[in-house]
């Protein structure tokens, strides 16, 4: 199961140029974000959705990412029943929020944008939280940040190292001022990780742009991207539309922040579970030990 | 430049204001009687007008531009202030403005987004769209008032942080992250005021206190309406359904929880009156003020933790 990246694996298998001449059922298939070939549906799930001919990484849903990251079986879901509550009354043009929200839960196969459990990696306790760009294009509400919140203070309480895979187009707007403080309390939770000098390893994944880059995304010890990832506070998109200019190609990619100093590393899907494990073990000295110098950490920015 | 809410009620002001210089320079008595009564009609009006606006006229007040700025306030509540500028890293952005002052006796550190008032300064302020060495300029004010030991004050104004290219580029995602962890744990009081129009992440990149305010007619909203009206109705068209659907206004933001005071603002809003809208603000930072100096450090810490902690609503 965990081979499943080798190389060698990674071709095997697969069938280039086939579905050209075959005629079979489209979902059998996916054409691949990146150069645009077909790609036979089953080897590209096995090769974790990066294409095995270009190595476009697409987007990874929550339980696949899990499967992936943790050790086989390790993962045990918390607060998996929290949902968000249409606090605002919304007046939404086409359906309730809360009926959007049970389409989401439908149609992604989660309960929310995020996911947290404790899990294993090679053996080494994690909290780990996973947000799914399938649910709601992975905005960020209540839950999101509850949840995001309550993975930090239970790092925090048992001392573990933490890790989250960020994604996010936004703020959930059904939300409002609930959804934009979301930012502000995984902030302080977080002052109080780093007080306690526990690690956290943000992996960004495509997209992480506005309220969570701008928040726990960006506060780790160590900030991991995925290739080609867009990256950033305001998206691509959103600024050629103020501008009306086109932007150039791959501003906002992980390449990109990497050389501008704002991640850092780019580790490809199929070494991430390794590097991940590697910098545990480097940081994990730390870890048992409580105590703390005494100083102030006010001007402790990760 | 006015509203069309707020055009007869200016019409009337603006009669008033001439019929009393006429007063001064030697007109019939009886003119002041009449005065008295168009003082009475344009209380009665403004009343009037100003419970009925719809979201969308509150949005307009909220962005008038006329509206009092940071420095107004700054200028009006405070005195002995010494702007500071620069974050000592890449330049000055005229977006955010700062620095000690004083209220009354007590020397404090003050730190604001700043709008322009005309086409020049709006240009020269980016429309008080900060970047992100603001923020970070912000931020290095921020720890100045931990280490001296200042109260700090810090006033909201702005439609967004800036939303460029080169503002990705020098991280703004970062500098912004990096001040909501840096003032939920500063060592000192903070007491946040919305004054305008608290755009976002960008307002919230100095919005984090123990006691957060809003002027009466100011706004504090996750996104634009006519951002949020173009993500969930997908045309920016819809934006005053967006208005009234996000809560954005003091009244409703006081009743959610997500702040803790609304300041009154002088009749037709703030811009009628600058001076006055801004001693109502230095009376509400003086009691505030008192009430958290009462408080020794680690309870106020523990406490605004605690308001944060608690922001949102989920089940179960």
């Amino acid at each position: 199961m965990r081979k499943l990246f080798s190389n060698q694996e990674r071709r095997f298998g697969f069938l280039p140029g086939r579905q050209r001449q075959l005629d079979v059922p489209d979902e059998l298939w996916e054409k691949c974000g990146g150069c645009g070939e077909m790609i036979y549906l089953a080897e590209f799930e096995q090769n974790g959705r990066v294409c095995p001919k270009c190595d476009y990484h697409a987007r990874l849903g929550a339980r696949k990412r899990v499967e992936y990251l943790l050790d086989e079986g390790s993962f045990a879901e918390r607060d998996g029943a929290m949902r968000s509550q249409d606090i605002l009354g919304f007046e939404r043009p086409d359906r309730s929020y809360e009926q959007k929200l049970e389409d989401e839960a439908g149609k992604s196969g989660i309960p929310e944008s995020v996911i947290y459990g404790t899990g294993t990696i090679r053996g080494e306790a994690v909290v780990l939280a996973v947000i799914d760009t399938n649910f709601f294009m992975a905005t960020m509400g209540s839950v999101v940040g509850e949840k995001i919140t309550r993975a930090i203070e239970l790092a925090t309480e048992t001392r573990t190292p933490l890790i989250i895979v960020s994604a996010s187009a936004g703020a959930r707007m059904e939300e409002g001022m609930f959804s934009l403080m979301q930012m502000a309390k995984t902030s302080a939770a977080l002052t109080r990780l780093h007080e306690a000098r526990v690690l956290y390893i943000s992996v960004l994944t495509d997209p992480t742009l506005a309220g969570v880059t701008a928040s726990f995304a960006t506060l780790a010890d160590v900030i991991v991207a995925e290739p080609q990832a867009t990256i950033g506070f305001t998206g691509p998109r959103l600024i050629e539309q103020i501008t009306h200019e086109k932007l150039p190609e791959g501003t906002h990619s992980a390449e990109f922040m990497l050389e501008r100093g704002m991640v850092d590393c780019i580790v490809p899907r199929s070494d991430l579970r390794r590097t991940l494990s590697k910098l545990i073990s480097l940081y994990a000295a730390e870890f048992s030990d409580p105590q703390t110098d005494g100083l102030p950490h006010a001007n402790m920015v990760p | 430049m006015a509203y069309e809410f707020e055009q007869a009620l200016i019409d009337l002001r603006e009669r008033i204001d001439s019929m009393e210089s006429d007063l001064k320079n030697g007109a019939p008595e009886d003119m002041a009687q009449e005065v008295k009564a168009l003082r009475t009609e344009l209380d009665q009006q403004t009343a009037d007008v100003f419970a009925k606006l719809s979201p969308w006229e509150r949005v307009q007040l909220a962005r008038h531009p006329q509206r009092p700025r940071a420095l107004d306030f700054i200028r009006y509540a405070l005195t002995d202030f010494v702007e500071l500028h620069g974050d000592r890293r890449y330049g000055d952005d005229l977006a955010i403005v700062g620095g000690p002052a004083r209220l009354n006796d007590t020397p404090v550190m003050v730190v604001g987004h700043q709008k322009g008032k005309d086409a020049k300064e709006n240009q020269q302020r980016n429309f008080g769209m900060a970047h992100p060495e603001g923020f970070r300029k912000a931020r290095r004010l921020m720890l100045q008032a931990e280490k001296f030991r200042l109260p700090l004050f810090t006033f909201l104004d702005i439609p967004g942080a800036s939303p460029f290219l080169a503002d990705e580029e020098r991280g703004q995602a970062w500098a912004i992250a990096e001040n909501l962890l840096t003032m939920s744990q500063l060592r000192t009081p903070i007491i946040v005021t919305v004054i305008g129009e608290g755009g976002s992440g960008g307002a919230l990149a100095l919005g984090i206190g123990d006691r957060v305010l809003m002027l009466e007619f100011s706004m504090y909203s996750v996104a634009s309406p006519e951002g949020a009206a173009s993500i969930v109705w997908k045309d920016a068209k819809f934006a005053p359904d967006a208005a009234k659907s996000l809560k954005p206004f003091a009244d409703d933001l006081e009743a959610l929880g997500i702040i803790h005071r609304v300041v009154p603002e002088p009749a037709g809003g703030a811009h009628v009156d600058p001076r006055a809208a801004a001693l109502a603000l230095k009376t509400a930072l003086i009691e505030e003020l008192a009430a958290l100096e009462k408080l020794p450090l680690p309870t106020l810490i523990d406490r605004r933790y605690a308001f944060y902690r608690s922001l949102g609503v989920v089940a179960p």
